[in-house]
């Protein structure tokens, strides 16, 4: 299933002398992974949906270097950040809207002292932004209505950034019933995948993290586990088959909800 | 003479004190230079809250109450030792009385209560240690002096309240021989409870054993915080006031970095000219050693109370890895004294041979990091465990190039096609089409 809308690169909005009011930056697992890019699709809907004129890199978009700045390779990490700075800035980049909470707290905290400054936001809150201004209508949706979602905080969301509260109000939006399981918010366990660990196998222990994580969220007795994060949903949908759960709980992104909710 | 055995204890008491902060402040300035200074309405406000009002310690109630028992007794007590001092040397009995009169009754009494509470707070910790053995509290990495350290501390505490109660008790019921009272809340009915039915000069004993016995533990207490994980009582405030203000995710960047990356980057530059002055010797990318680390994470180590609130909310350390974000505070702090032993007994040059990472922290410890800074976030007094496990990695990968081989090839993908998996950037845009 192809967007039904077309989705600019900037390079194409440029050559038609057009500036986007949004970077959409989509990060590699929103990129490659094929679970992700139905975030990514949910998240482009939302905006085209609600008229926001948004672009992407496509081809020219590069890792944030993230993961190599957590693995403690901070070489590869400004050579990529110094890299997409020039390309952002030669596009005369302002805003950012990204769906990955690792590329958000890069691109937001750590890209100003190189040269990189932008307005960085994360999907929940641009959304949330959009529903307050009227843009996204939610009423009468019962895509949710009554559902059990339990959020799963991100911790580049959460604690590394303080956002709490956006991907919470679009749950409440869904006229769906928020549970949260016991650690949440600041006290949110990690799904296990921050700090580079998503590319390697976890050390010597008695239990891998991320099923410690979903026996929190399946003790809430919800249907819906909900992220805010490509790698959160990864260890999360990989948790609920551990306990062979699947068919019972489904692990979405909240863009994810809205778009359904939306019926877009 | 009492006045004069006094000052010798009192001056003693302090010289060896200042002697002792003045050899942990060198210590602390063995780590490299950081910025903390920016911002002090900010700072100062985080450290009011944090130290000050105990804001984080309240995420878990019941702890928190009992400290606060121990806490407000301590902060309180002061006010009684400044009249202790005062007495001591002025060889006078009760100096603010007089001048406080009914106030002084009211304080003395309001001291005597929270000094109770302290007292429960004191047995229930000690409690919680030892008979209802509370996981966080009897792990490993505490076995031998921490734990002992830990108990011995408690039980300094009960002797300095017993003290207290054995001063005021006996001064109250000599009083009461005399058919007066001083009428405090609670050493009014310990005189007859404990004291009633000694003589005058047996009672003046007691209340001397204790106004001696409280002083002398204060001086003890004092010269035992710097050898102790209690000293937090001191450092919690300068250690909140240098806290990070900064968000939590954002990761230092290496300058030194920045420079060799803008060079490699810009054709215009020379990239063997060299900058520095001769002889400068280019410092070490990460950290291997506590030299390498900042003044603020060697602060960060002689704060550690070694509560392990880090511990018990780490992922890694409740699925079973090594790693223990209070081990990596605790193993910072033993290998700064020893360097400052080594220091101290052979001089500036001292090496041996040994380093953090590797004698103290292991590789496998870590690398189990998911960076998820709850332990950042849980600690009461704003340590940045996290900051040093970033710092360790670093040297391992920037100066051994060792990590797990997972990593290796991570980083190789990013470095070929600007993503940590194996595709091609030609593709990132066919989501757009599938």
């Amino acid at each position: 299933m192809s967007t039904e809308f077309k989705v600019s690169t900037m390079a194409e909005m440029m050559a038609n002398g057009e500036t986007p009011d949004i970077l959409f930056w989509v990060g590699c697992s929103g990129s490659f992974d094929d679970r992700a890019k139905k975030i990514t699709k949910a998240v482009a809907k939302i905006l085209h949906h609600c008229n926001v004129k948004f672009a992407v890199l496509g081809a020219e978009e590069s890792c944030t270097g993230d993961p190599a700045k957590r693995a403690g390779n901070e070489f590869t990490f400004q050579m990529q950040a110094m890299m997409n700075i020039q390309v952002l800035d030669a596009y005369e980049v302002k805003k950012i809207v990204t769906a990955c909470p690792h590329c958000f707290n890069t691109l937001k905290n750590e890209y100003p002292e190189l040269g990189g400054n932008y307005e960085v936001i994360h999907h929940t809150q641009l959304i949330q932004d959009l529903i307050n201004q009227g843009k996204l209508g939610l009423e009468g949706s019962q895509t949710y209505k009554g559902k059990k979602i339990t959020f799963h905080d991100p911790c580049y969301l959460g604690r590394a950034n303080d956002v709490y509260e956006a991907p919470r109000a679009l749950i409440e939006k869904l006229d769906a019933e928020l549970i949260e399981m016991k650690r949440c918010k600041t006290t949110g366990l990690c799904c296990g995948a921050g700090g580079a660990q998503m590319f390697k196998e976890a050390e010597k222990g008695n239990k891998e993290i991320n099923i410690e994580r979903t026996e929190d969220a399946l003790e809430t007795n919800a249907t819906i586990i909900a992220t805010g994060c490509p790698f959160c949903n990864t260890m999360m949908t990989d948790g609920v088959k551990n306990f062979n759960k699947e068919h019972d709980i489904q692990v979405l992104d909240v863009a994810e909800l809205i778009a359904n909710a939306a019926d877009l | 003479m009492s006045i004069i055995i006094f000052s010798i204890l009192f001056i003693t008491g302090f010289y060896f004190f200042s002697k002792n902060i003045l050899q942990v402040r060198s210590n602390i300035l063995l780590g490299k230079e950081i910025n903390r200074t920016d911002n002090s309405s900010e700072r100062w406000k985080t450290m009011i809250l944090v130290a000050l009002g105990q804001k984080k310690m309240f995420t878990r109630p019941i702890p928190a109450l009992l400290h606060l028992c121990l806490y407000a007794a301590f902060i309180i007590t002061q006010i009684e030792l400044v009249e202790i001092f005062t007495d001591g040397f002025t060889n006078s009995h009760r100096f603010f009385k007089p001048f406080l009169d009914g106030f002084y009754t009211f304080m003395i009494s309001f001291i005597e209560i929270l000094s109770i509470l302290a007292l429960i707070g004191t047995i229930a910790f000690l409690s919680r240690r030892n008979l209802l053995k509370l996981p966080r509290l009897n792990m490993k990495e505490l076995a031998g002096w921490p734990k002992n350290d830990a108990n011995l501390i408690l039980l300094m505490e009960i002797v300095l309240v017993t003290f207290i109660f054995t001063m005021n008790g006996a001064d109250e019921a000599i009083l009461n021989l005399k058919g007066s009272s001083y009428d405090f809340a609670v050493s009014s009915h310990l005189a007859n409870l404990l004291f009633g039915g000694f003589e005058e000069h047996t009672l003046h004993v007691f209340e001397q054993i204790g106004w001696w016995g409280h002083l002398i533990m204060v001086f003890t207490f004092l010269n035992y915080l710097p050898y102790s994980k209690h000293f937090h009582i001191v450092l919690a405030f300068p250690n909140t006031y240098y806290s990070n203000l900064e968000k939590k995710g954002k990761f230092t960047n290496l300058a030194s970095v920045t420079e060799e990356v803008k060079k490699m980057m810009d054709p215009s530059i020379d990239s063997f000219a060299t900058t520095g002055n001769e002889g400068d010797v280019p410092s070490r990318f990460g950290a291997k050693d506590i030299t390498d680390l900042t003044w603020k994470n060697l602060l960060d180590a002689y704060t550690c109370t070694e509560c392990g609130r880090c511990t018990s909310s780490c992922p890694a350390n409740q699925t079973g890895k090594l790693l223990s974000p209070r081990k990596i505070m605790m193993d910072t702090r033993d290998r700064m004294v020893e360097i400052r032993e080594g220091i101290r007994k052979n001089g500036k040059d001292f090496t041996d041979g040994k380093s953090l990472l590797g004698d103290y922290i292991t590789e496998e410890e870590i690398w189990a990091c998911t960076s998820c800074n709850a332990c950042v976030q849980e600690c009461p007094v704003n340590i940045d465990p996290l900051s040093i496990i970033v710092d360790l990695r670093r040297y391992l990968v920037m100066e051994e190039s060792k990590m797990p081989t997972e990593l290796t090839g991570m980083l190789t993908n990013i470095e070929n096609n600007g993503a940590p998996w194996q595709f091609s950037p030609s593709d990132r845009g066919n989501w757009i089409n599938e």
